[in-house]
């Protein structure tokens, strides 16, 4: 018993490594989409301190926006656009309406504030274009489909380039978002807002602008998880569930860092698979990619409170 | 006028402290407690049993047991709907093993299960805390509903993976199942509330209740002045779970009458959540104005469409509840952060200097 648990995974990794690495491949992909969105939380908990539960639900709207657009007639590339457009509007109004009001309230009311937004977005989005499953544009968007199937070892390895796309995109994504926050004026303002408030309030740093344009950049990551996640498993509510998996991430990587949502959400897609392919299916009836990443980010939370990449908790009385 | 409080004379810090320092409060809370165990249930009909009543009493009894963590130890958890699962699974457990226990004492000593899982969950909250330990509080969440999804001893291996809830009578009388009749539902419930509340009251005014303040408001300073962290926050998860549990409990048996596991889903525990800080955090009446408000709201927002003759389809209906929910949240976090019961007390002080401004 104690074998079958402890050592016999190792031994079927071992035998059949081509499996394993398809496996972990699988898991990979998942993991750059949960980094994905783990990042949209992280630019906004850094630079406003509120944990911004409404980043899932955005992903959803995102894509619903954008395929229900094309539905309307809108050629998909245009489509594309203005749900940028919805999205920018959506950051402006969340800015207005929801945050300014709120500046200075303690971070649970802000929380609960996100999720209200959470519940109005998915109501709105039911209301405007059902709740129904829908399938992504993909073809019209040149997203590629089809497989690659390698042979390592004599195995076998099937690489669907759907999953490369994602892969690729979001590697590009990501550097230009660090190369936006690192060498331009509006991203540095960005990093000076998460480091000190008060000193970048008064160097003239725009708290409204920098909000807005957060929110914003949250709403293309949104955008594009939408896109790759409604093309491999189709546009419902139901997408919300992977805003779920970005907590663990968040947990494990650290609440302020953005190497560690990136780091945290690839090791957490990978470790989730293995677990449930090697352990949960054979012994514990499946399904524990629901919990396992909690779980984990938990245990490694005991042993570091702040995450593996967060700032170290400095405590004054 | 009404609330005039010239002539009441306190003389001793005892009677400064007392439950009702102004008599007022207390015919107040008299003439609620006559519409509560007599004049509603007397008059309600089915319907507002069991979309009001019962659920509106259930739901501020598990955001009084969130409230306790939340509010007053302030320790943040997302767990809630979770334990509630705990308390009913428990409880449905303890009635199939042993038929012949008293559901009233089924359903408070399935408390006592949830209570041992919240302390288990609760460990974590030694090392970690805030946003690290809300989310923390998600892996029980998580986990314990894949449990009651995979655990088929849990629903006893029945093919529908959901638990059923039996007929139960207390000497001859029908408290849960198909044929109990609401009324004995709505007071059974009632007397648990409000034994439950009358132990929250007394809990927070207390040593205990202090403590929890303290570790709230800044737990090294409370560390400092010899509190024990452990022993504070754990006893708030127990107690917090216990009452949640049993809200859980009374959630299956006295409401629903059956349960899926996802039920038990994080919607619920948001929903609860939502009472909670709707309501006020660190206030036992907070939880029953949220309750009213939360429970409530859906309710009237159906039947608004047919009163007003509008030709909107019940799906339609769904979607804008959830929408004009989720917009109402907003507006009163942006209007009173501290909740309904802040707002109360402000029209109380409000009445008590009636007519003059000062």
């Amino acid at each position: 018993m104690l074998y079958d648990f402890l050592i016999q995974p190792f031994v079927d990794m071992a035998t059949a490594p081509d499996f394993f690495l398809q496996v972990l491949w699988e898991g990979l992909v998942s993991g750059v989409l949960y980094a994905l969105i783990a990042l949209g939380f992280v630019l906004i908990f850094r630079s406003s301190r509120i944990f911004n539960f409404a980043q899932g639900i955005m992903v959803v709207f995102a894509a619903l926006t954008l395929v229900g657009l094309h539905a309307m007639g809108v050629p998909a590339w245009i489509a594309v656009a203005l749900t940028l457009a919805v999205m920018f509007v959506l950051a402006v109004t969340i800015e207005r309406v929801v945050l300014r009001p709120l500046v200075g309230q303690p971070d649970i009311i802000l929380f609960m504030a996100t999720i209200g937004i959470t519940l109005f977005l998915i109501g709105l989005g039911e209301t405007i274009f059902g709740g129904e499953n829908k399938v992504m544009i993909s073809e019209e968007l040149g997203i590629p489909t089809g497989d690659t199937v390698l042979e390592p070892w004599g195995g076998l390895l099937i690489l669907q380039h759907l999953d490369i796309t994602v892969v690729v995109v979001a590697t590009l994504l990501v550097a230009g978002l660090l190369a936006f926050l690192n060498y331009t004026q509006m991203g540095r303002a960005i990093r000076a807002l998460g480091d000190d408030h008060q000193a970048a309030l008064s160097v003239g740093i725009s708290l409204q602008t920098i909000w807005v344009l957060v929110w914003f950049i949250a709403g293309i990551i949104a955008l594009v998880t939408g896109i790759a996640w409604g093309a491999r498993a189709g546009v419902s509510f139901a997408l919300e569930v992977i805003a779920y998996k970005a907590l663990p991430v968040l947990m494990l990587g650290g609440l302020e860092s953005i190497t560690g949502a990136i780091v945290g959400g690839l090791m957490i897609g990978m470790l989730e698979k293995l677990f449930e392919i090697y352990w949960g299916q054979p012994f514990l009836g499946g399904n524990t990619e629901t919990w396992f990443a909690f779980v984990l980010a938990l245990i490694v939370l005991l042993f570091r409170p702040q995450g593996l990449f967060g700032e170290r908790i400095i405590e004054r009385v | 006028m009404l609330y005039r409080t010239a002539g009441q004379f306190k003389t001793s810090y005892t009677a400064d402290q007392a439950l009702f320092p102004v008599r007022q409060d207390a015919i107040l809370l008299g003439v609620i407690l006559v519409f509560a165990y007599l004049i509603f249930p007397l008059t309600a009909s089915e319907f507002a049993f069991q979309t009001l009543l019962i659920p509106i009493l259930i739901y501020a009894l598990a955001a009084m047991g969130l409230n306790i963590l939340t509010g007053y130890a302030g320790q943040l958890s997302l767990g809630t709907g979770a334990f509630m699962g705990v308390g009913a699974y428990a409880c449905y457990k303890l009635i199939t093993i042993f038929p012949w226990m008293n559901p009233i004492v089924a359903i408070l000593l399935s408390g006592v299960f949830s209570a041992g899982v919240g302390v288990v969950f609760g460990i974590p909250s030694l090392r970690i805390k805030g946003f690290y330990l809300a989310i923390a509080t998600l892996a029980a969440q998580f986990f314990l509903v894949w449990l009651f999804e995979k655990w088929a001893w849990l629903y006893n291996y029945n093919a529908s993976g959901a638990i059923q809830v039996p007929n139960l009578d207390i000497f001859g009388l029908y408290v849960s199942g198909p044929q109990a009749a609401s009324v004995t539902q709505y007071y059974l419930v009632l007397g648990v509330v409000t034994l439950m509340s009358i132990l929250c009251i007394n809990l927070t005014r207390g040593n205990l209740g202090r403590t929890w303040k303290a570790t709230r408001d800044m737990d090294i300073a409370a560390e400092l002045i010899g509190i024990n962290l452990m022993r504070s926050k754990l006893v708030a998860f127990a107690i917090s779970s216990y009452i949640v549990g049993v809200a859980g409990a009374l959630y299956v048996f006295m409401w629903k009458g059956a349960a899926e596991p996802n039920v038990f889903d994080i919607p619920l525990s948001f929903q609860v959540l939502f009472i909670a800080i709707i309501g006020g955090l660190g206030s036992i009446l907070g939880n029953y104005l949220g309750a009213i408000l939360i429970v409530g709201l859906p309710v009237v927002l159906n039947l608004v469409p047919s009163a007003l003759g509008l030709p909107i389809s019940s799906a339609m209906v769904e979607h804008l509840n959830v929408m004009i929910v989720g917009g109402l949240i907003i507006f009163f976090l942006i209007v009173e952060p501290h909740g309904l019961a802040q707002l109360w007390r402000l029209i109380r002080e409000k009445l008590i200097i009636w007519p003059f401004p000062h």
